[in-house]
């Protein structure tokens, strides 16, 4: 520092001015952000949206040669007096029903185990993410394996039972067809699959909740299963309803899983809505019209499920 | 925190690597390599070329067209073909190029192709139920004139012909050169069925000899006779897949020999296809998945079967020819030595009949006419007989008559005789532009019946016929009363 003269020390920084010609404009900066933004999104979501909407009252084959011709409501007439369709309805709401309610009891469950930090803890919680992070399809062909009646070890772990009886997938219980047996099969793995991504969720819930709220039921001799309902349950409900509403949204849309282990079978059993609209949208079929009036009709009830959830959403964060 | 300066270089920079992205995302992809020239070439030329077709191929040389793309399913015959183009590209220097897609895809990604009248092939060997789509839609170009005039439609079976390249039925007129033939036969445990004791156990339960099954009650009984369920063995390894058409040719297996169609020659399904023998057919089939298939196998195709077939779970399996080298593969089978291989048996009255499988090489309509031509060349070349039996000595399973009766082919792989015994009473499913709607309503009933349980043979076809009935109104097929 003794070197430095005073000349040096007087001196102004060097600031390279800015010409014109090397300094963007905010509005020029915004620009650059905004528009391949916008231009990408009507390319590859407003079209698609409002041409899905427009075919959705035509008759039109993606593979036929001939223009799509208009048909009014007809398609959607069709999809709402279609007892396959009501079915697949059917058929999702109970695996939206079962799958979501599990989900959110064991993730919840697993939230709790893991908040109370012990030797491992962050291994274990790690250990618990993993099934979340893998590809649907591979868990489903995964699966079909683990549930092989003849090598399949899921049979084994179950006992009092023989294990080249019990066929998960087939539907079957000791040759005899057992009604909802595969549908429960894909539910259980998607429990397995999901549940960790609630219980991430209500973990850092649980780990937003301040401890004085816990001291001071303690002090006013508050039971553990009081201060469970009073405290946590309001506290993190906000965000179990957002696990709650994504999970919904999501089973709902199911689609590889189910592909990879039934396929949709056996019969109609595990045929989701997202797997009949692939069928009818593709498969051969191309029946680009009546498929896309199903999606609409998919897409308003996502719709207004969301709906439902966020309104009670709200609810819940102005309670809490 | 940043001057304008750092934003906009940022900004610039974003945009770059996104002009970057759109550029390699659309720049036509490297063809895949080609395999080496063969080395197995030497032992197909053993079947003596006598009679070409009329045509020989036309010299490329002025050609401008370089390099043909094919798309195909990604199988094994895919590579054959590929070993084909090797030695057209030897012989003529246009390149050819066999692009491979999963077979989950396959179809989906030719009818995206289709509907998109996509340029990006030359042509395909696409699927004989494809038939109707790719020659109403305009994406197949019609090669008539060009079979009949070179003597290539005379060169193949009628029966693949019908099959595998014409369209509408009956029409002569022809979309497609027979490429791959194929259909569902049976493979066996030799060791299971030469067993001394296991025949001796067997007369004594059936009366008559454990032997492959000369007809489909043998073939239950057969099946019966090795299921052990406490041990996980099954008799059979039968198709029971709802995904796309695995389920329905199955039961086309035994739909076939017991003397039922799909429909009349007016297109007529009522009282066809609820016939008293499908209605039998399907109960057979469904007797047959629930004593005696494999265990695990309510959701297979043509991988589970072999799957089971290899791993000991099942004594017979059935599938398409084309994946039968994986059972005659000491490396992929351990009962490689002892598989043995019989078509599918007659009914109860002596009918013949087996789901076709296979494929036709098609020319795309909307790649230039140089091009179309240059395909032309290869399938001149392609179905010469000295080239049809190189291609079954590859492996591939050549629709070409005289070769099919060769001794050199008979004898070149252990399930070559009851292919192309099976070759001469294969049928197929509908083939018309709407046969996928006519198939998911099969896969679901078939699938609803055989493998859940629910309802009767009859209610079962009765509910197909008349759904399909009503599909095939609707779209003009049958008149409307």
């Amino acid at each position: 520092m003794a070197t430095v003269t005073a000349e040096s020390s007087t001196s102004k920084p060097f600031v390279r001015v800015p010409t014109r010609r090397n300094q963007l404009s905010d509005r020029a900066v915004m620009n650059l952000f905004i528009w391949p933004t916008l231009i990408l999104l009507i390319i590859f979501n407003f079209f698609p949206l409002f041409y899905s909407l427009y075919l959705s009252f035509t008759s039109y084959r993606a593979t036929s040669p001939t223009a799509p011709v208009w048909v009014g409501i007809q398609n959607y007439t069709n999809i709402l007096t279609d007892p396959d369709l009501w079915q697949a309805f059917t058929t999702s709401g109970r695996y939206v029903l079962f799958s979501v309610a599990l989900q959110t009891v064991v993730g919840f469950g697993l939230a709790l185990l893991v908040r109370g930090k012990f030797r491992g803890s962050g291994v274990v919680t790690t250990l618990i993410l993993i099934p979340m992070m893998l590809s649907p399809v591979v868990v489903g062909l995964f699966w079909k394996l683990i549930y092989n009646p003849s090598f399949g070890f899921f049979n084994y772990a179950i006992p009092f039972i023989n294990p080249a009886a019990l066929d998960m997938i087939g539907s079957r219980f000791a040759d005899i067809p057992v009604q909802y047996l595969a549908l429960a099969s894909v539910i259980l793995v998607d429990v397995w699959m999901w549940s960790p991504f609630v219980m991430l969720l209500v973990l850092s819930g649980l780990n937003a909740i301040p401890d004085y709220l816990y001291e001071a039921a303690a002090i006013d001799r508050a039971s553990s299963w009081f201060q469970f309902w009073r405290i946590t349950v309001p506290q993190v409900m906000p965000l179990l309803l957002i696990a709650v509403l994504f999970r919904t949204i999501e089973a709902l849309k199911s689609f590889d899983l189910v592909m990879g282990m039934t396929g949709g079978g056996p019969g109609n059993q595990t045929e989701l809505i997202a797997v009949y609209l692939f069928r009818v949208a593709f498969q051969g079929q191309f029946r680009s019209g009546y498929a896309s009036a199903l999606a609409y009709i998919i897409l308003i009830i996502v719709i207004a499920i969301s709906n439902l959830y966020i309104r009670y959403l709200n609810q819940a964060k102005g309670e809490a | 925190m940043f001057s304008n300066k750092v934003y906009g270089r940022f900004a610039i920079a974003i945009a770059l690597l996104s002009v970057l992205l759109i550029v390699a995302a659309c720049a036509t992809p490297t063809a895949a390599p080609t395999q080496a020239p063969p080395t197995a070439a030497a032992q197909a030329t053993a079947v003596e070329a006598t009679v070409a077709p009329a045509q020989t191929a036309a010299s490329n040389a002025g050609s401008a067209v370089k390099e043909l793309k094919i798309i195909w399913a990604q199988w094994e015959p895919a590579d054959y073909l590929q070993q084909m183009g090797n030695l057209y590209e030897q012989e003529t220097g246009t390149k050819v190029t066999i692009v491979q897609e999963p077979w989950g895809t396959f179809g989906n990604r030719f009818f995206a192709a289709m509907a998109a009248k996509s340029a990006e092939w030359d042509g395909v060997v696409g699927d004989s139920q494809w038939l109707g789509q790719g020659a109403t839609s305009g994406y197949y170009v019609d090669m008539t004139d060009f079979m009949n005039s070179t003597g290539i439609a005379q060169s193949v079976t009628p029966a693949t012909l019908t099959y595998y390249g014409e369209y509408p039925s009956g029409s002569k007129t022809y979309w497609a050169y027979p490429t791959e033939g194929d259909a569902d036969g049976w493979a066996y445990r030799k060791d299971l069925f030469e067993n001394e004791d296991n025949k001796k156990a067997f007369k004594e339960k059936y009366g008559y000899d454990l032997a492959v099954p000369t007809s489909q009650e043998q073939l239950m009984d057969i099946a019966k006779f090795f299921t052990d369920k406490e041990k996980g063995i099954g008799g059979v390894a039968i198709y029971t897949q709802k995904d796309y058409d695995a389920i329905t040719m199955g039961v086309e297996n035994a739909m076939f020999p017991f003397g039922g169609e799909w429909q009349d020659a007016n297109n007529n399904v009522m009282g066809v296809v609820n016939s008293p023998e499908n209605i039998a057919a399907v109960q057979f089939y469904k007797d047959l998945y629930d004593c005696c298939q494999a265990p695990g196998l309510s959701n297979a195709f043509f991988q589970e079967t072999n799957d089971a077939f290899t791993s000991g779970k099942a004594a017979m399996a059935m599938n398409y020819f084309a994946f039968f080298p994986a059972l005659t593969n000491p490396q992929t089978n351990q009962f490689a030595s002892t598989t043995g291989f019989f078509s599918n048996p007659p009914g109860p009255k002596g009918d013949k009949g087996a789901a076709l499988g296979g494929q036709g090489l098609s020319i795309i309509n909307f790649v230039s006419d140089e091009r179309k031509q240059a395909m032309k060349d290869f399938i001149t070349w392609f179905a010469k007989e000295e080239n049809q039996s190189k291609w079954a000595g590859y492996g591939g399973y050549t629709c070409n008559s005289k070769v099919l009766q060769s001794d050199t082919f008979l004898k070149a792989q252990p399930f070559n005789p009851a292919f192309a015994e099976t070759m001469t009473f294969v049928k197929d499913f509908w083939n018309i532009p709407i046969y996928a709607d006519l198939l998911q309503v099969t896969q679901s009933n078939f699938s609803k019946f055989i493998i859940e349980g629910q309802g009767t043979a009859k209610e079962t076809m009765d509910t197909i016929a008349a759904e399909q009935e009503k599909i095939l109104k609707e779209n003009g097929y049958i008149k409307a009363q």
